[in-house]
């Protein structure tokens, strides 16, 4: 097979399994708990961030050169992620959810404001650059040259081992951490969904007075809920960072691109279910990118016929028409099948269990 | 007390915050009649704003292509506005009312939708480009300038600041006659106050729905011409910018009092331009870049302390 197509099936796994990473993350908040939340991609942005400072080179634009290895920039990440949402969680989740969605969305909104406002330590609107790529770092001199791969090697050695391998070496073993990444935390949020937790969470969601009454701390068990999900979501965004390498606060963080990419998927997909959850990220992004060929294809054979048309123009244009043909898509789904593609399944109680 | 302390304070902060104000408080009156009598918050008001201006460009182009002649943006507002309202009317009966017996969080969901579709639309329609009303700077109305002078204190008011105060007011005792004289006016406060004792006494909810609309589009138009007039220049990210803080000048009013939205707008507006302001020594109190920060902060204290709002509104 040509390397350019298994190359662009791993990127579309990669990027599709990122997603999956947010839509996981949005299920526990929304799914689970039946949170509203919009700031998706504020709680993704601090994440990448986070990553990106802790990891990058010491550099004249911005805060950096801690040298931090990427595994603990990754957990630091998520912890970064989880303290903006505990703060929100505490202040709006006894509210309706559609305070909720206010808070969320001018978060999100103030997080790309400060890393736009303090250039010192973001370079604000230019953004962070050559962000380390987890594999593909490997092959850098600033990590070669340095502990742990020093001690297996001199920097010539692993000079000349890297120049051997193909320059996309790193693309399968990049998708599939990525890739284990997300089956762990699947793994992790079914054991979750099925334990007593994960069913006082629907309990709280379609029964709120009921689970109060049974004695559930529901206003605890939300805040659970809200900063579970963000943490992945500080986790995807670390992933995010290294997937694209080149990070900036607006058009990185479009919060079309993101946060309302990753509703649809999980609409679509199915609420309440994990695997719904990432069959939707998988799904919509496959239909995502292909749209961009179909498009882009359409559009070179349309200025090829009438040579009076600017295709450049027509390019931009056609991005925007497959964004509200999203939101048209999310419009038909939210109306017509509302379950998604995978309705949630309720877990049976053990007692159940135990008699089947 | 008019030196330059008071040159500079009023017309380089008091009045830009009293014009942001008025847009805020038009586009707040429209989210708070939504919040209070559909009992959803609308993400998509911020973008119907934004259309509207684009319609009234488009407006003002066609006339001028036809006529011949240069419009001022508030006369080709009035067609553009009947268009909006028209689409704020057929969005609710494609998008909104199927959802009206559910759950309200996916009417939320769906107005989540349909922000991002508006917006699409008019990127597909207008281009990502910039557009203007009218090119040029605007000078400082010269009568108001001479005679302010003439008892020694400076104003500089550009017209186009007159015309959004003076349209502002305008709006707001038409909407209180609305409000506190007419049927349906008072059928809107009674659904707002209490949905289940207006449907006892014979309310017609579809109706007051639907003026709820139209009263909130034409908020919103006039909002978003405003803005476009005070800015010079439609983008498509406008609508998005205003959506924050006229949320917070809904919560800071009370959800569901449309004075107290524009008690909130006027706030939220004088708080951001003020913020600014060199209270302390010579740099700016807040750097201009974080305004919106402003407005959300004090959305974030009024949900902590009083999240009925400043005049007993609605809290969910």
């Amino acid at each position: 097979m040509d390397a350019g197509i298994l190359l662009y099936f791993l990127s579309l796994l990669t990027v599709g399994g990122i997603y999956a990473i947010f839509a996981l993350g949005l299920n526990v908040q929304w799914g689970f708990a039946g949170l509203f939340n919009v700031g998706i991609v504020g709680f993704a942005a601090v994440g990448a961030y986070t990553y990106a400072l802790l990891t990058t080179a010491e550099s004249t634009f911005h805060l950096g050169g801690f040298g931090w290895p990427l595994p603990v920039a990754m957990f630091v990440a998520m912890i970064a992620s989880t303290l903006v949402a505990a703060v929100i969680g505490f202040i709006c989740i006894r509210l309706r959810s559609d305070y909720l969605a206010i808070a969320t969305i001018g978060i999100a909104e103030i997080i790309k404001l400060i890393f736009k406002n303090e250039t010192d330590i973001t370079n604000g609107p230019r953004g962070i650059n050559k962000i380390p790529r987890a594999w593909e770092h490997f092959s850098e001199e600033r990590f070669y040259s340095s502990w742990p791969m020093s001690w297996f090697g001199t920097p010539e050695s692993w000079s000349a081992f890297f120049d051997g391998l193909p320059n996309w070496w790193w693309q399968p073993f990049f998708t599939g951490t990525i890739l284990f990444v997300m089956l762990v935390i699947y793994w992790m949020l079914e054991r979750a969904r099925t334990s007593p937790w994960g069913r006082m969470m629907t309990a709280i969601r379609e029964n709120e007075p009921a689970a109060r009454a049974a004695g559930k701390n529901v206003t605890a068990r939300r805040i659970e809920a809200f900063v579970i999900g963000a943490a992945i979501m500080g986790l995807g965004g670390a992933l995010f960072a290294q997937h694209l390498r080149l990070i900036e606060p607006t058009n990185t963080f479009d919060s079309a691109k993101v946060t309302f990419l990753v509703w649809v998927m999980l609409i679509a997909g199915g609420s309440g279910n994990n695997r719904g959850a990432m069959l939707g990220a998988f799904l919509i992004w496959t239909i995502w990118s292909a749209s961009e060929l179909l498009i882009t294809g359409a559009i070179d054979l349309f200025a090829y016929i009438f040579d009076t048309v600017d295709p450049g123009a027509l390019r931009t244009r056609a991005g925007f028409l497959r964004m509200m043909l999203i939101g048209l898509l999310l419009q038909v789904i939210l109306q017509k099948y509302p379950q998604g593609i995978l309705p949630e399944a309720r877990p049976a109680s053990p007692q159940r269990r135990k008699q089947e | 007390m008019w030196d330059a302390f008071g040159f500079e304070f009023i017309n380089f902060y008091f009045i830009p915050g009293l014009v942001l104000g008025c847009i805020y408080a038009l586009g707040a009156i429209g989210i708070t009649l939504t919040f209070g009598i559909l009992r959803f918050a609308n993400f998509a008001h911020g973008e119907v704003m934004m259309s509207g201006a684009y319609l009234t460009w488009t407006v003002m182009a066609i006339i001028t292509s036809v006529l011949g002649i240069a419009v001022h943006p508030l006369v080709a507002a009035v067609p553009a506005g009947l268009i909006v309202i028209w689409l704020f009317l057929l969005t609710d009966k494609y998008f909104y009312k199927p959802f009206r017996k559910a759950d309200t969080i996916k009417v939320v969901m769906a107005s989540f939708g349909m922000m991002l579709i508006i917006r699409s639309a008019v990127q597909v329609i207008w281009g990502p480009n910039q557009l203007t009303f009218v090119q040029g700077i605007a000078k400082p109305n010269t009568v108001l300038q001479s005679f302010s002078q003439s008892i020694d204190m400076l104003l500089l008011i550009p017209n186009k600041h007159l015309f959004i105060f003076t349209g502002t007011i305008v709006i707001v005792i038409a909407l209180s006659y609305l409000l506190n004289r007419t049927r349906i006016g008072k059928a809107m406060r009674a659904v707002s106050d209490s949905p289940d004792l207006a449907h006892v006494t014979g309310i017609d909810v579809d109706q007051v729905i639907r003026a709820t609309w139209i009263v909130g589009g034409a908020c919103a138009m006039a909002a978003g011409v405003f803005l476009a007039m005070d800015i010079q220049m439609l983008e498509t990210t406008m609508g998005f910018r205003m959506l924050l803080p006229m949320f917070a000048a809904a919560i800071l009013g009370g959800i569901g009092k449309p004075y107290g939205a524009v008690f909130g707008g006027l706030v939220i507006g004088l708080a951001e331009e003020l913020s600014a302001y060199p209270w302390i020594g010579d740099a700016p109190l807040i750097s201009p870049g974080y305004k919106t920060g402003v407005a959300f902060a004090i959305m974030v204290i009024m949900l902590i302390v009083r999240p009925q709002g400043l005049f007993k509104g609605r809290s969910f």
